[in-house]
């Protein structure tokens, strides 16, 4: 089959590798319809993430044909059209019995700090993705779901990480009726933040980037207030300003580990890989919020320490709420909401790249060029 | 903000639009109003998930496989793990003794898997080399895809951040191959001179 591999940081071509097999009787293998290439596959990409093995193939985010089952699966049959969740889980460890699905045991043997997912590093778990023409589907059982007749594929492309994530997010930071919200990160997780932190009751919502066009689709797709950070002095000040002096009730790290706004910082973690991650936007987050107010994170960070200023969430008694999303969890209400009218998710796709083209989707993706904010890899064109 | 407000100074708390003002602007505005009636309210609660097992059987062994190298904090091996690239190599060497002598709470055992991922980088591009598909220091960077989608449009004139450190990705991206290519070409000169000298 084709698929991509890595072949060493900023390195990755697209080449011909076995197709994968049953290799646990619940296991499901998934001809891949739609990929896409997620902000968090970049840290992959520019070589950040630990025991990322050359020969690996990226995507955890897919959709796609069920193409065989193992022996034990009941809930799929070959020919389903399934959406995968990004995280492989069980379903019934110690974790996942209480609802945390990202968390699961029973997945990952190089590590017990993070569950596991697709095509994400042996720290991950060891899992190769889909962005490949067939990927393995471990405990088919619990982790796709057929997709309904009525839901567009890129809508329930993005129910397999960017949506459920944002969502999550704005969960973790425990909005009530009237907060105001600052999202850090115009991303596509960012946006989807943003837009749920509406569904939760925000009177306010401002997203932080850099980037105008990412700002232009804030405004327009998540109806935010924005701030381009780089045209700040210092953006924290400015955000401080903007909420009464107060900060905001409520600030969604939606960035992770490549943040930029401060050289030093970034650099040292990105590209010297000296910290798990540039730690700019938690730092902000810290900053902007209000005292006794909430910072959850969503963006993605590498194991490694990071100089946080743990002492300022101290001392203003902030609540720090963070976790991988267990997307299954948040499946059936997103889709009320889909259903509802209340956001269509693929308004934020921005470029649809064929397979054998996704060294440049990855290229222009890391550099932010043509005013890129979603890259589908697009499988079967037909 | 309003010139007279004297928030946070006092208890006064912010004026911010009403719920009617912003159900008319936003589509769907407080559909999910009540904090606990979401998602992932409460965070841990048991929900069935399809599963017809207590503990899942165990991936069975492949060749290859029997070692897999798995955290020392992990009490057994998982049930169920990833195969898609098996140890090997020297780079597999350091893995190897990252998962086994140190724990994931020690810097030492990341740092070596960093390491260990240069060092796979490096085998990988030499072993390309004596393959009938050696790997393409140009192509493989995607960097084609810089012309006709505005690269300079998209980085100048825009208030990007990033600007200031983009000019190193070229660096730390040829820099292995330019120093590699001179290694090379300083032995070639060398040996050359050294068969010179003993004609």
């Amino acid at each position: 089959m084709r698929a991509m591999v890595y072949r060493g940081p900023y390195k990755i071509r697209v080449e011909e590798k076995p197709k994968p097999r049953i290799e646990h009787p619940n296991d499901a293998i998934i001809r891949v319809a739609l990929g896409a290439v997620c902000g968090s596959d970049l840290h992959l990409y520019h070589g950040m993430m630990p025991d990322t093995r050359v020969g690996t193939t990226f995507g955890h985010e897919f959709i796609g044909v069920v193409d065989e089952v193992g022996p034990s699966v009941r809930n799929l049959q070959p020919g389903d059209r399934v959406m995968v969740p990004f995280n492989v889980f069980c379903g019934t460890c110690y974790f996942c019995a209480r609802g945390l699905y990202s968390n699961c045991h029973n997945v990952n043997p190089n590590a017990t700090a993070v569950g596991g997912i697709y095509g994400y590093s042996h720290t991950c778990g060891g899992y190769d993705g889909g962005q490949a023409e067939y990927v393995r589907v471990p405990f088919a059982d619990v982790g796709p779901m057929v997709i309904p007749e009525w839901l567009h594929d890129e809508d329930a492309m993005m129910l397999t990480d960017a949506l459920p994530t944002g969502y999550f997010g704005a969960q973790l930071g425990d909005i009530t009726e009237g907060d105001a919200v600052v999202v850090l990160g115009a991303g596509p997780v960012g946006l989807f933040a943003a837009r749920s932190a509406w569904l939760m009751g925000a009177s306010r919502v401002i997203v932080v980037d850099h980037l105008d066009y990412r700002l232009e689709m804030a405004r327009t797709f998540a109806h935010a207030e924005t701030v381009n950070f780089a045209e700040h002095d210092d953006v924290v000040v400015h955000l401080k300003r903007t909420t009464d002096h107060l900060g905001a009730d409520v600030v969604i790290d939606a960035v992770g580990a490549e943040a930029d706004g401060n050289f030093l910082q970034h650099v040292t973690a990105t590209k010297l890989k000296l910290q798990g991650g540039s730690p700019v936007a938690l730092n902000w987050a810290i900053d902007a919020v209000r005292k006794g107010g909430t910072v959850a994170v969503v963006g993605a960070y590498g194991p490694m320490f990071s100089a946080v200023k743990f002492g300022d969430a101290l001392n203003k008694g902030l609540t720090l709420r963070m976790n991988q999303c267990p997307v299954r969890r948040q499946w059936p209400r997103l889709l009320e909401h889909i259903q509802a009218g209340h956001f269509q998710p693929r308004d934020i796709v921005t470029h649809r790249i064929p397979l054998e083209d996704i060294g440049e989707a990855y290229h222009l993706f890391s550099a932010k060029l043509d005013n890129i904010v979603k890259p589908l890899i697009v499988m079967d064109p037909a | 903000m309003r010139k007279d407000s004297h928030v946070p100074y006092t208890a006064d708390a912010p004026q911010r639009p009403s719920a009617e003002e912003l159900r008319a602007r936003i589509p769907g505005w407080g559909a999910d109003l009540d904090p606990a009636d979401r998602p992932s309210v409460p965070r841990e609660q048991f929900l069935p998930t399809g599963a017809h097992w207590t503990m899942p059987e165990d991936q069975p062994g492949q060749p290859g496989q029997a070692e897999r190298e798995r955290s020392i904090e992990h009490g057994r091996l998982p049930p169920v793990y990833g195969t898609s690239v098996p140890l090997r190599g020297l780079s597999g060497a350091i893995r190897h003794h990252a998962y086994r002598r140190y724990s994931e709470a020690r810097a030492a055992h990341w740092l070596l898997l960093l390491g260990a991922d240069r060092v796979d980088a490096v085998e990988s591009h030499l072993a390309s080399l004596l393959s009938t598909r050696p790997d393409n220091p140009v192509t493989k960077t995607g960097v084609q895809s810089e012309l006709g989608q505005g690269p300079l449009r998209s980085r100048f004139g825009q208030h990007r951040a990033d600007a200031g450190h983009h000019v190193i990705d070229p660096v730390l991206i040829a820099g292995p191959w330019v120093l590699a290519g001179g290694a090379a070409y300083g032995a070639i000169k060398f040996l050359r001179r050294r068969a010179a000298a003993r004609r």
